[in-house]
Parts: structure tokens; sequence; C-alpha cells
């Protein structure tokens, strides 16, 4: 009987041995000793899919496209790590074209096997508009009050915004 | 020492230590120091503990009489859920002083910054009304007079919610929910809420506004033994771990004995990681079962509420209490749970357990891959069929769980305008530019970061190439697993994380995108399909600090997934962690009143 199945992978082991007091040193150290070029065929030691050499190319985002990000998203980058952070996440994303997905459906839920269900269409809750005024900080009567709307958010140029400087 | 004691020796098991193999010495400098400065332990009691601690060389001997004192107080705080129950059935302690013991205890471990919020009063008052009800002999259930710690993106009556962020500074929710509601239903006793990463985002609990959680094994003699100590004062600062995260603040109240269950949430597993750093069990039950309404969403179609305890059984109590359809929450399904006692795992035959040998993973750390490989002998000698497994698709989840979840956070983000709770900015000139402002002032780097790469993942342009291929690839990871559970394998059996606690200070030099990718990717997958999942602590590392072994199982199929994971804990016998702060609270009734009274 095949006692320790995991056996092969003791014995070749795929990295060097973490250094016990820094064990997050580890990853980088697998990553740059992985083979360069990424395979869809599986592997039998699978490689990491994760920030190091192996991404693909690094594509730059335009000012228009992050300018465009801020008014949909209604959060600035603030500074140029923000556009970093950025560039490495679709970097990373960028990873799942390797993937075969021809013929396969997208998955909204797990439970799409499921109906979605309904329910009788009876009040049974509500009256809780005090409740729900106490946490606004400006309110008049029953009403949210929001400063004046029909006003587009600032263009680029008169913003305050770190991407000013960068056109 | 007779006086008004309700605990007496034997009642309840005490938990065995099982001590390295160090003989007695000295206790830590630190501790020394804390003990005699501590100004309600009488001047002899103290003196007498340090005489006892500081008796070379003798092993058991020497806190003989410690121990003794230990036995009579009955270890109260460290027994499991279901004893702690047993024990206020009979009489032999109430639900206040239990209340009040776990408060002050909470009080000295606070540099643990586990908790965020603590209700002391309406606590006492919870334990009141459920001393009353023991006295008619009319317990709610099991779970009354327990306390309990749940993490803060769960919504609380009266209670601030914050999710760790500026956003929701200030913000008491109007409503319970539902598995708080539950709970409190059954007479649970609500501590606080605990410490996480802001909005949950992230693997280490270090980036909510509230500051990082610290591992209470950072502070266990099993990790002080191990530890090359360098100046006596730089030590204690710089050499603590991290819990994990992103339900790090739970993990550590539990782990650390300030209360006997905990709720964290788990999207990519924000409730196994801790565990796993903390040396607790983190349940993630099937996506579905139990209601999500009440809990501040990250990722609607992953995330679960998570069930942190100190042993198996006890998370099988929480989830009994917690399973079921809700009509609140259209997730959840409608059939009928039917809440469990585990049964003992005794026909390994009909047993297989998987091994997916994808999940030994580049950077896994050999410890872990040797603990992972003991485990499976265990298996295989007990007469279970272990077989190795290939799910394809693994090293892709990671990165499809990076898009889902940006895209779904940047929806789920769009609520916090300031208009109608949490922080609003001051600027007037028109809503656009308040809700910019006000996100601006409220979010952090991580949230705005995620926020903005989901936005741009759901560009026009974008959408089919990154969302609707993420949801593809989705379907593949998903379809892997029912693949290798529709070939006869019952039970999957992987790592939980890729190796032990990390030095906060290592930690920190990467940023918090690039860590959850590292240290999510063997936790992700059971996210992506809604599989249960559970860590289980199994044995201490060469740092002295927790490893823990994960099990999946299929899809509603708890009760077996539990069956499994409590024979697999009977088996490894993890060991208890030793802390100072505990003993002293948890021995000793005459230091315990002056505590309640100080408190």
């Amino acid at each position: 009987m095949r006692a320790v199945l995991l056996g092969p992978w003791l014995r070749a082991g795929t990295g060097p041995r973490p250094h016990p007091a820094t064990p997050h040193r580890a990853p980088h150290r697998a990553l740059r000793a992985a083979p360069t070029a990424p395979n869809t065929a599986c592997d039998s030691q699978q490689r990491l899919p994760a920030a190091g050499r192996d991404l693909p190319a690094l594509k730059k985002v335009s000012v228009e496209v992050l300018d465009h990000l801020e008014q949909l998203a209604l959060v600035d980058f603030r500074d140029s790590e923000g556009v970093e952070r950025l560039q490495k996440a679709i970097q990373f994303a960028d990873q799942l074209h390797e993937v075969n997905t021809d013929g396969v459906e997208p998955m909204d839920s797990v439970l799409e096997d499921r109906c979605l269900y309904l329910r009788e269409d009876d009040v049974t809750e509500g009256n809780c508009t005090k409740e729900l005024l106490e946490n606004a900080r400006e309110k008049v009567e029953e009403y949210f009050v929001a400063p004046p709307g029909n006003i587009p958010l600032p263009k680029l140029e008169e913003r305050e915004t770190f991407l000013q400087g960068s056109k | 020492m007779g006086v008004g004691i309700k605990t007496r020796s034997g009642s309840g098991r005490v938990a065995t230590a099982r001590l390295s193999a160090q003989p007695g010495g000295p206790r830590s400098q630190w501790a020394a120091a804390f003990l005699a400065a501590l100004p309600i332990v009488p001047r002899g009691v103290a003196a007498r503990w340090r005489r006892a601690a500081a008796a070379p060389g003798e092993g058991e001997g020497r806190s003989a009489g410690v121990r003794r004192r230990r036995r009579a107080g009955g270890a109260m705080l460290r027994t499991s859920l279901r004893q702690v129950s047993a024990a206020l059935k009979d009489g032999r302690v109430t639900p206040t002083e239990l209340c009040q013991r776990c408060l002050a205890l909470i009080k000295t471990t606070k540099f643990l910054n586990a908790y965020i919020t603590v209700a002391e009063e309406t606590a006492l008052k919870q334990a009141e009304e459920s001393e009353k009800r023991y006295k008619r002999g009319q317990p709610l259930g099991i779970l009354d007079g327990i306390p309990i710690a749940v993490k803060d993106n769960f919504n609380t009556a009266g209670i601030e919610t914050t999710c760790a962020s500026n956003m929701l500074k200030g913000y008491i929710s109007p409503y319970n929910a539902t598995v708080v509601q539950k709970l409190l239903d059954q007479g649970a006793v609500l501590l606080g809420k605990t410490n996480l990463d802001e909005f949950a985002m992230g693997s280490g609990s270090t980036d909510g506004v509230f500051g990082p959680v610290r591992n209470p094994w950072s502070y266990s003699k099993q990790y002080k033994d191990k530890s090359v100590p360098k100046s006596h004062s730089e030590d204690e600062e710089s050499n603590w771990v991290i819990t994990g995260g992103s339900s790090g603040g739970s993990a550590a109240a539990v782990s650390s004995f300030t209360c006997f269950a905990a709720l964290g949430s788990d999207t990519g597993g924000s409730t196994r990681n801790p565990a796993a750093h903390c040396g607790v069990v983190g349940l993630k039950p099937t996506y579905g079962l139990i209601s999500r309404h009440g809990l501040i969403p990250l990722v609607n179609s992953m995330d679960v509420p998570g069930i942190l305890t100190r042993c198996v059984d006890d998370a099988a109590v929480l989830l009994g209490s917690l399973a079921g359809h809700d009509p609140k929450d259209s997730t959840t399904i409608q059939d009928d749970f039917k809440p469990f006692e585990i049964p003992n795992l005794t026909d390994f035959s009909k047993l297989s357990i998987g091994i997916p040998k994808e999940y030994h993973a580049p950077g896994l750390s050999s410890e872990i891959l040797a603990l992972w490989s003991k485990a499976a002998d265990l298996f295989k000698n007990a007469g279970a069929k272990v077989v190795e497994v290939s799910l394809p698709h693994t090293r892709y989840s990671i990165v499809c769980y990076h898009v889902l979840c940006t895209a779904e956070v940047a929806s789920n983000m769009a609520r916090f305008d300031g208009l109608e709770y949490g922080h609003r900015s001051d600027m007037k000139d028109s809503t656009e530019s308040m809700y910019a402002a006000t996100r601006r002032e409220g979010f952090n780097d991580v949230v705005r970061g995620r926020i903005l790469s989901g936005n741009y993942f759901l560009l026009k342009q974008n959408y089919e190439k990154y969302f609707v291929k993420a949801q593809k690839v989705r379907r593949l990871i998903a379809n892997d697993f029912v693949k290798v559970f529709r070939s006869g394998v019952d039970i999957l059996l992987t790592p939980t994380t890729l190796s032990d606690a990390a030095l906060y200070t290592e930690f920190i030099q990467e940023d918090n995108r690039t860590r959850s990718a590292q240290d999510d990717i063997l936790t992700q997958a059971a996210n992506m399909a809604g599989l249960p999942a559970i860590n289980v602590p199994t044995a201490l590392s060469e740092r002295g600090l927790p490893v823990g072994l994960q099990f999946i199982g299929r899809s509603f199929q708890e009760k077996q997934l539990l069956t499994v994971a409590k024979w697999f804990e009977k088996q490894v016998q993890f060991p208890v962690i030793q802390l100072e702060e505990v003993k002293r609270h948890d021995s000793g009734v005459f230091q315990h009143k002056k505590s309640a009274s100080f408190s």
C-alpha cells in the first residue's frame, strides 16, 4: 500500500525551503525559479499566477480612461500608487485569457439550478421612518437632503485630482 | 478559597496543556512585571504565584499549586461551548459570572486589538436575563447565556457597526442581522464587535482604521519559547504575528478565550485563514445555508457568514442555530435544515478522501506539506480510501476571484454616498461632488483600489473580456469540483494556508492585493463553487505557531464534513494555547471577584 501519496512531491520539492523566520519570502523566491512560459495544459507542478515575471505585458491605461473611471466610481486615484495598483490589477487579471472557455456559459450564482422563489405580496414590515432617518446627517422632516443635483462632476482640468498633472 | 464558589474541580475537562519539552523556568519578565503591577491582586497571591513560577526545573511539579487553584476555578473560560452550557444548566456557574469574566479578560487582552466595540452594559443585561431564565429552569437552549462575539460587518441594533472604516464610524444600525437576531433569540450574550480588515478586504486584519489585530499566539509560551530573544523591550513590540484575515478579530477573540464562539464572514477564505493562524476551528458553510441579511456585503455571490469556535462540536452547535431559510435573504435555500449532533466516525470503508494535487502550490511550506501528508496517511491507516485528484483550474481561481470580487465590490460600495447613513462630507457644490468627497474621505486605499479596478473590468469595452470571462472560468472551477465529487470522493483534504502566521513587520511590506492573492489561494476555490469547508487546527509549526488543514465537502453535506473533521480533530490533539493572562482570570474566585468590582 503506497503510504505517502505526496511522496513524489516531498522528495522533489517545488521550491527552496522557506526560512523559518520569514515564511512570506518563499513564494517570491519560488516564482523566480519557475519556468517562464505559461502553459494551459495541466503541469504536475502548478505555477502560482501572481505578481512576478511571468505575467502578461503591462498595458498602460490612458488618462482618458482613468478620468472616466474616476467619474464612474466617484472615487479618486489619489496618487501614482493608485494608478500603479490599477495597472497591476489589470495585468493580474489578464491571465484569465489563457483559459479556453469556448462553449462555456458564464455562471452567475452557484444556486443557478434552483428557482428564485416568490413570496406573497403582503406587507410584513415597515413604518420605521424614524429609525431610518436617525442615521442621516442632513434631513428635513421626512426627507434626506442632498446638494443640488444634475450638476456633473467638474472636468479633469477643473477637478482637484491627481490625474490633472499627468495629461 | 471557598467563598461563594460555584465552580468545582472536575466541573469541566481541564484542558491539559501539551507543554513543549521545556522545563519550568521563570516567566518572562514582562508577564511577571504585569502581575506585580496589577493593583487588584493582593501582594501575597502575586508573590506566591511568582515564587511558584520561578522554582527552577520542576516541570509539572512547580505549578502544582497554581494548577490546583486553576482546577478549583474550573478553567471555565477554556472549556468548550457545550461544557460551559452544561455548567450553566447545573448551576456550577452563572451567566453573569461568565459574562463578567469574559469582559474582564477582554480588558486585559486589549493589546490584541481584537475588539472594536465592547458592549459591556448590554452584555451584562443579557446575562442577567439569562440568569433569570436559568433560575426559573427555562433556558432558551444550549446557547443561553453563552458569551459570543460578532465581526463588525454584521449589523447589530443599537451597537456601532463600522466595518473598520471611516465611512461607517459612528453608524448605529437600526436592525440586527438575521444571524445576530437568531443568536440573541436563543439567549446568547453579545460581548462586542470584533476587528477586521476594512470592509473585509484583506488577508491579514491589518488594514482597518482601528489598527491591526495581534495574534494571541504571539504571546503564548509556545511561541516565546521558540523565538530568538532580542533585547527584552524590542522583543514584545516587533515580534508579534498577524492573525490572518479578514475575520482576524473574531479568531483572536475565540483563540484568547474571551468568548466561546464568534461570527466571521467568508468570501475568499476570510474565516478559514485566520482560523488556521490562530489555531481555532473555522467553518465556512455552503452558500445559501445561512442568511446573509444584515451582513454588509462584499461579494454577493460568494459571501457567507462564518463560524469560529474552539472545537468542531461547537461549530455544529452554532450551525444548528444559524442555518435555515430566511425570507429576508432570497439566496437562502428553502430546504428544511435539521440541526444535528455529530456522529462518531466508525466506518471508514465507505469514506473516500481526495487529495487535490494542484493545492501543492509553490510557496507551500515544507512543514505544512509534511502535515498534509501525515493527515492523508492517518485516513489511509484508518481504512479510508485516499486518492489523488485533480482540479485543473485551481490556479486560475485566484485570478477569477480577483475580477469577480472587484466587480461586485464596485457595485456594493456604491451605496456609500453619505446621504442616508455613514460619513458625509461637508462639500455642498453638487450631489456628485459631495458623493465623491465623501467616498474619498471615507474609504482607505484598499477599498478605493478595488472599486476602481472593478469599474475598469465592468467598462463596456472590458465587460466581455474580463467580467464575463471570469464568470465562465468560475463555471469551469465549479465543474472541476463537481467532477471530482461525482467520481466518488466524499471529502477533499488540503492545507489552509501556505505557511504559519507571518510577522506583522514582514506582512506589511507587500500591498494588500498581493498578499490577498498569495494567502487566499488555497481557500478561495471553495467560495467560487459555494462548497462547505472547514479549517481544523492540526499542529504547531517550528516557530510554535498554529497550522491547520482544510476539509472541503459537498454542497449542503455539512454533517458529513463535520463528522470527518471531528474525527480528525480527535486524532491530532492540537495543543491548548498557554497564555499568562488567561490563567490569571480563569483561576481563583477571589481574584475574579476583585476584577468584577473593578469593572
